[in-house]
């Protein structure tokens, strides 16, 4: 069964939403977007862990987004932008979630999820031994960061990554992944 | 040896790199989409510095953010520094992190673990 872009976004839309977007990810909006969730954090006098914790997995998320995107369905090509994501960003009491969407093939599945399951298993410290093993054996690829942008976030967050893939036609699903950054461990 | 001096934007950190004196300095933000481009005329220049290196060469690293594009290419920047400690010369890298903030200064600690150069780990006040 298929799913509208547009039935999505209404159920992500929870909560106080400081951010929502659907359309081209591009360099320019990456900037906007940060400038302008920077300036909200401020707003709210937010306390410098969380704002920055916050601001990097933004960051890391909007990245990925814009490093991964690749193509999208042919019948969605007519409707909307060529580099198409959406993102959300959404407060309750002092948690913050970031959810981020795009399509993504078939055949991005498996891999995609095999390494999200590895990285919700592993504890912090093994994360920590994850990351530094991809930082220093793993070369830069042109998309990016070679791989350490997941695992950073877990990392950065102590939380597990949520996803979700959702069939839109045969060969594309549409891959959501939320990100909760709490202010659980955080001292005050 | 000519020095680079870049200034910083909202992406990327401001740069001196000084081969007279010895004094490499990287401040600000590091977050751009590609930061391969920008990070390669640092690690060109360290290479030709590595050369003919200052006595002492002392690395002021202050991040407020950056991204895991940048964390490959600081390493580079490291390892080259780790060649020059290698030699005669002596480098320290002094890494700057803004109080409570855990996750900078363990991000120094894994590059500390990694490039074997003396860090310092120094708190600033935000």
């Amino acid at each position: 069964m298929s799913f509208t872009v547009q039935d999505l976004y209404t159920e992500l839309n929870e909560g106080d939403v400081l951010l929502a977007y659907k359309g081209s990810i591009t360099p320019e909006l990456i900037n906007d977007v940060l400038d302008a969730l920077e300036s909200k954090l401020m707003d709210f006098n937010e306390h410098s862990k969380i704002r920055k914790k916050v601001y990097n997995v933004l960051v890391e998320s909007l990245q990925n987004l814009y490093h991964h995107i690749d193509e999208i369905p042919l019948d969605f090509a007519d409707q909307l932008d060529p580099r198409f994501g959406i993102l959300l960003v959404t407060k309750n009491d002092n948690n913050y979630k970031i959810s981020t969407g795009n399509f993504v093939t078939a055949d991005k599945i498996k891999p995609l999820k095999s390494k999200i399951e590895k990285i919700n298993t592993l504890s912090n410290e093994e994360l920590k031994g994850l990351y530094k093993d991809i930082l220093v054996n793993n070369k830069i690829s042109e998309k990016g960061g070679g791989g350490l942008g997941l695992v950073d976030i877990a990392r950065k967050t102590g939380n597990i990554l949520e996803y979700e893939f959702k069939s839109f036609d045969n060969k594309y699903f549409f891959f959501i992944l939320n990100v909760l950054v709490s202010d659980l461990n955080i001292n005050r | 040896m000519q020095s680079i001096d870049i200034e910083g934007t909202s992406k990327t950190p401001t740069v001196n790199l000084n081969a007279e004196n010895g004094l490499i300095e990287i401040n600000g933000r590091s977050i751009p989409e590609n930061s391969v481009e920008f990070y390669k005329p640092l690690v060109d220049w360290l290479e030709e510095y590595k050369k003919l290196p200052a006595e002492k060469t002392t690395v002021n690293i202050q991040l407020e953010y950056f991204n895991t594009s940048s964390s490959k290419c600081i390493l580079d920047v490291f390892k080259k520094l780790e060649d020059i400690n290698k030699g005669d010369a002596e480098v320290v890298i002094n890494w700057h992190y803004e109080e409570d903030d855990e996750d900078m200064l363990e991000a120094g600690e894994d590059y500390e673990s990694i490039i074997r150069v003396p860090f310092k780990m120094i708190e600033v006040a935000e």
